[in-house]
């Protein structure tokens, strides 16, 4: 199915189970225990020997002697992997940085080698006899250092408009500002875990990876062998955020481990070796200079940024939404990419609007302080008609005004006192702060297999994933709305290369394009059942779990008495929507906040978000998706940072009690609201993604209700209490 | 104390630099002759009595009891979050106290009665803690649900038990199930999906108190 003109009336639009807040279907497995994650898979490998992997003690340098003698000889030890047994490794299209080293050492922790044992305290134990003797090569570890160095990111092009300079020299009010973001880590719970397995020259592995078909392309190019003869299997994932978009060195190295082993070999990142032997999030350095009217409208908006990465790496593309988000005539953006030696910095959820929105969102706040104008107001007086980096693309839907005036009723905005430092209560200095939230609503081509059993039961298998997203259960609701069947009548197989592609869970394009290829599949299986039961597939109806025609009404299952039938075909995003229209998802983000004024201490006390992300496809897992975001955001605001040590080059805090994310006790109750919108430009099912819109502005609503609190900017993240403590007001 | 730290690893860096050329060497398993043999690993007997049912198990002494539960009998749904008590995916019941199961070794276990996330319902049978974890979507990835479940219902055991906590004004008083005292309790379980809101719903609603 092709889809590049905008979807008109369709089954979907039923919405008799599309759309209704389902538990998930996976419910019961997950909170039994009974969901098997890869480590788990007892039942592939009874037979799974341990890898344990010995990471690198160098950021950067060469292995100059590596000694497994006494390792080798340590009780159950069955192999020793290292670069020098392992052959020759090629490099994946996703993440540049090697999963072996040696020689060459490009990272800390990254791998020098895997030992195989009987046991995991063996292999453990046997790891710790390794030897390894390193040159230690001198290396970039500082952004700041290096931002004067930094090239145009290729990936992320100037863009430029009107004319900046002039107006921004012109403009009666102006700000010109710098604002950090640290290195972030994703933090998923379950650690980066496979299981491989070889037979001949075909490997299978059970693993966590988001996107399936990346993850065999890129094992395949890594291990020079053929696609079709790696098989992946992630029916379940403990979380990812991006750190599993595709196979990471865990993959890599239980499957060099299976081979030399001769058996199947399971192996886990070790929790205090995810973070510098993967992929982080990295830090940025930007410059905003907006220039506006004495009204409010903008007359110049300018958005740079630098991050940092191994030279071929991915660039952090915070610019990506400032040309799409507020109106003006004069603008530019430039996204620099610095070289450093850093570990490699990689996708984490929004990459590019969630670091960018947390400096253009306190900018705005400023913004609004210099002209005396309420932030929502300033905001809702540069909105855009057509899409302000192009002047010409009209949006395909754009609700950001809506989002922000429903949140600012519903949060009590008018409350709030522009004044900072005016609301106490008790030991509490108490502030209210707001941002627009956007993240690109795209798509990708997404397939989908639809068999009817014959017991009338329909399977849907795709390779799509549910790394907590709610994908079963929304791809279930698809398949039942299609089929005319209650949801309990749907199994849902997801996350095996044995079945159709799809774009996999990133981007925030999963659910649309998915739930897409499900559509598609079930429009084919729909005409196989009106064929096999001899009915013109024109005016056939499937409802209450029959097949509906003139008067007659077959049950469903009867179609399939001679046998299962099957549809299966892709929905194939062509690119011509994208260039009519400008596709987004908006929202607007509403935090209070109460700030310790003796020990300037931050304590969320409220906070809503607004969505309009197209047809939400099931109001409880899409609120989850957002509530989710938020907590990150809350982390993003107020603790997470990766510590560089910059003379050796590691991020310093690299486990779950060092490298801080939110707790039970730091979120308070949160509320979410969805604008009704459905998108036809998008896709058949006309819905966007909402996981990482959650995201995008939660973090400067936070900074800017600090701000309201304290009368303190902070424009440097996270915003840790020491940074405006000396400042706070004085103690009467 | 750092910078001398760094001129050590500069110095020993700067003599191994000056080594001349990298040779990397291995020795393959089977080839290997130089080093002595080592003791074989100890093993002691332990017998425990996991969701109701008595298990006996040989065991490395050096293996933890999540370990024991996940590898050895099986019982996959205590998680391996961090391997160092920081997350609490691991946590499970013994003597109906919770603890984290990664920072306990499996021989310290003898004759102890443990209680894992298989023990308190299945997917036909879910506990009401499941059952309100499913209907208030207090999970997204899933993967530290067991371990959130588990402290769940101990928590509101302290609870019910007096056991005090720091979000008491008065540690003396009688703790209630206020979202305070459960927030506080349950802050040693990380999700990362960001549930707690939705948790705490489910909680709330096993407690049989108002939100």
């Amino acid at each position: 199915m092709n889809f590049d003109a905008p979807a008109g009336p369709n089954l979907i639009d039923r919405m008799q189970v599309v759309g209704k807040p389902y538990d998930r279907i996976d419910g019961p497995l997950k909170t039994t225990g009974t969901a098997p994650y890869a480590y788990e898979r007892h039942d592939v490998a009874p037979n799974a020997a341990y890898g344990h992997v010995v990471g690198a003690a160098i950021a950067k340098g060469r292995i100059v002697r590596i000694d497994t003698a006494e390792a080798a000889t340590a009780p159950g030890v069955i192999a020793i992997v290292t670069a020098a047994n392992a052959g020759v490794l090629g490099k994946g299209d996703f993440i540049d940085a090697p999963a072996l080293a040696g020689p060459v050492v490009t990272h800390y922790h990254q791998a020098v080698a895997l030992v195989v044992a009987d046991t995991f305290e063996q292999a453990r134990a046997a790891g710790a006899m390794v030897q390894v003797d390193y040159a230690r090569a001198a290396g970039r570890f500082d952004l700041a250092s290096e931002k004067s160095s930094a090239t145009l990111a290729p990936t992320s092009p100037p863009t430029m408009r009107g004319d900046f300079a002039g107006a921004f020299a012109a403009a009666p009010v102006k700000i010109d500002r710098i604002y950090t973001t640290p290195d972030q880590s994703h933090m998923m719970m379950e650690p980066h875990a496979t299981i491989a397995e070889w037979a001949g020259d075909r490997l299978t592995v059970w693993t966590s990876v988001q996107t399936i078909d990346w993850g065999r392309r890129d094992l395949a190019k890594i291990l020079g062998m053929p696609k079709d003869r790696v098989r992946i299997s992630s029916p379940y994932i403990g979380g990812g955020f991006g750190g599993k978009a595709t196979a990471m060195a865990d993959v890599v190295l239980a499957a060099l481990g299976a081979r030399a082993a001769k058996r199947p070999v399971k192996v886990a990142l070790a929790r205090p070796m995810m973070v510098n032997g993967t992929v982080h999030r990295a830090a940025t350095i930007q410059r905003l200079r907006i220039g506006v009217a004495n009204d409010g409208r903008i007359l110049a908006i300018g958005h740079e940024t630098v991050s940092g990465n191994l030279p071929d790496g991915m660039v952090e593309p915070c610019t990506i939404q400032t040309p799409s988000l507020y109106a003006g005539e004069n603008r530019m953006t430039e996204t620099r990419l610095a070289v450093l030696d850093l570990p490699e910095a990689s996708s984490m959820r929004a990459p590019g609007e969630a670091p960018g929105m947390m400096a253009l969102e306190i900018a705005m706040d400023e913004l609004a302080e210099a002209l005396a104008m309420d932030p929502v107001e300033l905001r809702v007086r540069n909105d855009a008609k057509v899409h302000p980096g192009d002047g010409k693309r009209p949006f395909s839907t754009r609700a950001l005004v809506p989002a922000l005036r429903t949140g600012a009723e519903r949060f009590g905005w008018s409350a709030r006192i522009p004044k900072p430092a005016q609301v106490r209560d008790g030991r509490w200095l108490v502030g209210m702060g707001v941002a627009s939230a956007i993240r690109g609503a795209r798509t990708r081509t997404s397939g989908a297999r639809a068999r009817l059993e014959t017991s009338g039961r329909v399977v849907i298998e795709t390779d799509m994933t549910d790394i907590g997203t709610g994908s079963y259960t929304i791809i279930a609701q698809t398949a039942a709305e299609m089929m005319g069947l209650p949801l309990d009548r749907i199994d849902v197989r997801l996350g095996e290369s044995d079945y159709p592609v799809t774009v996999g869970s990133v981007g925030q394009r999963g659910a649309t394009s998915a739930t897409s290829g499900v559509y598609a599949a079930c429009v084919k299986l729909r005409e196989a059942v009106a064929q096999r039961l001899g009915l013109n597939a024109a005016d056939v109806g499937f409802d209450g779990g029959r097949v509906v025609s003139g008067g007659r009404r077959i049950p469903l299952a009867d179609a399939a008495s001679g046998g299962p039938l099957v549809g299966e075909d892709e929905v194939e995003f062509g690119e011509e929507l994208g260039k009519a229209y400008a596709q987004e998802a908006f929202g607007a983000h509403f935090v209070e906040v109460g700030v310790d004024r003796f020990t300037g201490e931050v304590r969320l006390r409220r906070m809503l978000a607004v969505c309009a992300a197209g047809r939400i496809l099931n109001p409880k897992t899409a609120r989850s998706q957002v509530i989710g975001a938020m907590t990150m955001g809350a982390g993003a605001a107020l603790m997470e940072e990766l510590a560089i040590d910059k003379r050796f080059g590691f991020f310093v805090n690299h486990d779950l009690a060092s490298y801080e994310v939110p707790v039970h006790a730091d979120m308070p109750h949160m509320d979410v609201v969805f604008l009704d919108e459905t998108d036809a430009t998008i896709s058949p099912m006309k819905a966007k993604g909402v996981g990482e819109l959650g995201l995008s502005g939660v973090a400067p609503a936070i900074a800017n209700a600090v701000y309201n609190a304290t009368g303190v900017r902070v424009r440097d993240y996270p915003m840790t209490l020491e940074k405006h403590l000396a400042k706070l007001p004085r103690i009467v | 104390m750092s910078g001398s730290n760094e001129m050590e690893i500069s110095r020993r860096g700067l003599l191994v630099g000056s080594a001349a050329t990298a040779a990397l060497t291995t020795v393959s398993v089977a080839d290997s002759q130089a080093a002595p043999l080592q003791p074989q690993p100890a093993t002691m007997k332990v017998t425990m009595k996991v969701n109701g049912q008595r298990r006996s198990l040989d065991v490395d002494t050096r293996t933890t009891l999540l370990d024991a539960l996940r590898e050895h009998l099986k019982l996959t749904g205590s998680k391996k979050g961090c391997d160092h008590g920081q997350c609490g995916a691991c946590t499970v019941m013994v003597g109906g106290t919770r603890i984290n199961s990664c920072l306990s070794l499996a021989v310290m276990h003898e004759g102890d009665e443990i209680t894992t996330i298989e023990g308190l319902g299945t997917p036909e049978k879910l506990h009401p803690m499941q059952a309100a974890f499913v209907k208030h979507d207090g999970y997204q990835c899933g993967y530290c649900t067991p371990g959130q479940i588990c402290s769940a219902v101990a928590v509101l055991g302290e609870i019910k038990a007096g056991v005090p906590s720091h979000a008491m004004a008065d540690v003396t008083a009688r703790p209630q199930a206020t979202n305070d005292e459960m927030r506080e309790r349950m802050s040693g379980n990380i999700c990362r999906c960001g549930a707690y809101s939705n948790i705490l719903e489910a909680m709330t609603e096993v407690a049989g108190v108002d939100a």
